[in-house]
């Protein structure tokens, strides 16, 4: 067995143990069940509530979101990179910027968005697209900077118009770092849209954690949030796994 | 070759004259954008610059501000410094013991990527409302990034330090001591500044849920009271530590990596 | 075309407007024969690459001009000119055969035509083994192998290289000088060499020219007179040594000269 393999299996072994122990506990009374529930009770929980219907309006509600503030949060995040790193003056002014961007925790903006903009979507979407281009335009611009100067005199010698220097030079340059970009902005307007919704929102899956636990129905409660744990867990799983067969390409086999 | 040094030294004295008052620039337009979206909302939604300020300055002379500043403060340090000293030992622990590491690492990785947000209620019905609540958020955010931080910097140790300390015939803690730590320092210490930054969210987020007293509840406070400048002034403060840390810690992190470029 | 130069540069200079005013290189007079090949070596800084630049049509002179077959470079490279850098250049994310076939892309050339032309120069830098690997799975030598292959398919009149052995051991380069001189001696092409390494210019080329410390000029030119069928081996030779000697003789008070300044 590979390196590789034993440690997922141990790993798959240690989380398998915890959840058993949980559940054990759970049973057995020696953790009280409302503050925790066992994990059996928590996928009944989820498995009732997607099959009765009762959280597809949610979830259509916070896919939706996460998605666009996702699509927009790389459309432009990839733009701005693009242009900072275009103009030196524009990236010395940005740098300091970037830098200290996420050391401002961005939810505190978003009673305020609320009370721009309303509550519903907009917001939301707002708040998603505030933490997620920063990191893309972050990505983009190491991305661009990877790019080894010999590479731009190589398309000259091969006398490549500016187009298809870019398609055929750049980009598949800059490629991992944009991956990693996109990423980081699925994970990070996963992370902002659901705060915001169960900060401060009338829908959505981040609201109804919020208004089971606000209800005293713990039950609901952790249903849904094993329903989101796994959502996030597995999407940032498969881009991870998916970067990493990019990455393996090309560094040392 | 020669040619793109030569050309670089010019451009970079001709940027030296820009970046100061580029700098005044950004800070005016941002100004400018927040005013003008005051305005547009006709204070409604956020307060403008000026009043906010104003707000702000009679704000700090009040010793209610100072109390939930001090409840903030209080949890907060508990919290980063539960974070960074537990991050620094599962760190150095996952790092020197490889497999270990290996297991623990996709684990640790995958909890960041987690709306930790969620898991807020939970955070709740064990430890109750108020300071344990708080700090809990607190660490919950901060700890992870710092193993993470250290975890990578024990493992990108070139080996050939490790090779000289056993040449040299150091004890244990004379190799720690002399040389992992401070080869490691670099990553440790920007591990410590997003720690920092994500301790501090985590505190904030806890007393907007979950407690009667510090800046994060006074923030949700001024919404519910919808008292605008309040919440703006609120805002400004938590942004202007936030960055004021955040650039201190960069300045440090940016001089032990100086010292680290010149040594390796 | 023989007898006519097939490059020519005449009273070449380059600056660097400041402040202060650079003056990288020249001036610089030389002409280069259709088929010869042709090293210049001389100390670091002297503006050796800027010289290679100039040629390839990558940058333009500040005066003094340039013509490649007859004609004036301005700015812009050439038909017909192969570069091979100092850095490795080839493309991480395309395979050996990508990485090869890429020159092509923009060629015309039919799929058959083009993937023969690809087998041919990835047989004729031996490469045929790796040809599905990618360029993170070779050693430096291959990578550089793989870079004169690219250049090799387009069939250049002129092939360039700017310090191709730098980054590689001593065997290696030898071997590599082998190379370069079945390859030189296959496509009838001319070569100009780029070196710092005096062993590898003198056993190489038919003519070297020296230069002198910034800004650079010719401050000699040695005529090799190896025959045309040479390897590595004439370095056994009585007159690799005289070479050599000649070189560096001309060679060290620059080389001190940049050294001193660099201190």
């Amino acid at each position: 067995m590979t390196r590789r393999h034993a440690a997922l299996f141990v790993r798959i072994a240690i989380l398998t143990s915890l959840v058993a122990l949980l559940e054990i506990g759970c049973r057995l009374g020696f953790i009280d069940t409302l503050t925790v529930i066992a994990p059996s009770d928590m996928v009944a929980s989820m498995a009732d509530q997607i099959r009765s219907g009762d959280l597809d309006a949610s979830i259509v509600t916070t896919f939706s979101t996460i998605l666009i503030a996702f699509a927009l949060a790389v459309v432009l995040g990839t733009a701005l990179g693009a242009l900072i790193h275009r103009f030196a003056r524009l990236r010395d002014v940005a740098d300091p910027l970037l830098a200290s961007y996420y050391s401002v925790p961005t939810f505190i903006f978003y009673p305020l968005l609320v009370a721009l903009l309303g509550l519903g979507k907009a917001p939301l979407v707002v708040l998603g697209i505030l933490s997620a281009t920063p990191a893309v335009v972050i990505s983009t611009l190491s991305g661009l900077d990877s790019v080894a100067p010999v590479l731009m005199k190589l398309a000259r010698v091969h006398r490549l118009t500016p187009a298809r220097t870019l398609t055929w030079i750049v980009l598949p340059a800059v490629m991992p770092h944009l991956f990693t970009g996109f990423k980081l902005a699925l994970s990070y307007a996963l992370i902002g849209v659901i705060a915001g919704e169960f900060i401060l929102s009338g829908t959505g899956l981040g609201y109804a954690i919020s208004y089971a636990y606000q209800s005293f129905d713990n039950r609901a409660m952790y249903g849904v949030m094993l329903f989101v744990l796994l959502v996030a867990v597995t999407a940032n799983g498969i881009l991870y796994v998916w970067e990493g067969r990019l990455a393996r390409r090309r560094s040392r086999g | 070759m020669s040619e793109l040094s030569f050309d670089n030294t010019q451009k970079l004295s001709a940027r030296r004259h820009f970046r100061a008052f580029d700098a005044i620039v950004v800070v005016l337009l941002m100004l400018t954008l927040w005013q003008a979206i005051g305005s547009w909302t006709q204070g409604v939604a956020v307060s403008p610059p000026l009043p906010t300020l104003v707000y702000l300055a009679g704000l700090l002379g009040t010793p209610m501000f100072w109390a939930h500043a001090a409840a903030t403060l209080e949890a907060f340090l508990l919290a980063f410094v539960l974070s960074a000293l537990i991050g620094l030992l599962l760190g150095l622990i996952f790092g020197i013991r490889r497999f270990a590491g290996e297991v623990a690492e996709p684990i640790l990785a995958g909890f960041y990527t987690i709306p930790k947000v969620t898991l807020y209620p939970v955070v709740l019905l064990l430890f109750g409302l108020g300071m344990s609540a708080k700090v809990a958020f607190g660490v919950m955010h901060g700890l992870v990034p710092m193993t993470l931080f250290t975890l990578g910097a024990v493992r990108n140790l070139p080996p050939v330090l490790v090779r000289t300390a056993r040449v040299m015939r150091l004890s244990p803690g004379r190799t720690m001591r002399w040389i992992l730590v401070p080869a490691c320092l670099p990553d440790i210490v920007n591990g410590l500044r997003i720690s920092f930054s994500l301790s501090l969210l985590g505190v904030l987020i806890g007393e907007m849920f979950s407690s009667q007293r510090g800046l994060g509840f006074l923030l949700v406070n001024g919404m519910a009271q919808h008292n605008v400048r309040l919440s703006t002034a609120v805002v400004t403060v938590i942004v202007v530590i936030a960055i004021a840390a955040n650039t201190l810690m960069l300045r440090l992190d940016r001089r032990f990596a100086r010292r680290s470029d010149t040594a390796g | 075309m023989s007898g006519e130069a097939q490059v020519s540069l005449s009273e070449v200079v380059r600056r660097y407007d400041g402040p202060p005013v650079v003056q990288a290189l020249g001036p610089i007079s030389l002409d280069i024969k259709c088929g010869e090949f042709f090293s210049i070596v001389g100390p670091s800084g002297c503006g050796k690459s800027t010289l290679l630049d100039v040629v390839a049509g990558l940058v333009r002179p500040s005066s003094g001009s340039v013509r490649f077959e007859g004609k004036e470079l301005h700015g812009e490279v050439p038909d017909g000119i192969g570069v091979v850098f100092q850095e490795d250049s080839s493309m991480p994310w395309l395979s050996v055969r990508d990485n090869v076939a890429f020159g092509l892309r923009t060629s015309g050339l039919s799929k058959q035509e083009a993937a023969t032309r690809v087998d041919h120069a990835i047989s004729f830098m031996g490469l045929s083994q790796f040809a599905g690997h990618y360029p993170a799975q070779l050693s430096g030598g291959m990578r550089q192998r793989v870079c004169i292959a690219r250049t090799l398919v387009l069939k250049p009149r002129l092939i360039l290289l700017d310090e191709p052995f730098g980054a590689l051991d001593q065997q290696t380069r030898l071997l590599m000088g082998d190379e370069l001189l079945r390859l030189w001696r296959e496509t009838g092409a001319t070569v100009l060499l780029i070196t710092h390494a005096l062993d590898e210019a003198a056993m190489l080329s038919d003519r070297v020219g020296v230069m002198s410390a910034r800004p650079g000029r010719f401050i000699d030119m040695v005529e090799t007179g190896w025959p045309r069928d040479r390897d590595s081996r004439v370095i056994s030779d009585a007159q690799f040594g005289a070479l050599t000697a000649r070189l560096w003789s001309s060679l060290r008070a620059e080389s001190l000269k940049t050294l001193g300044r660099a201190a």
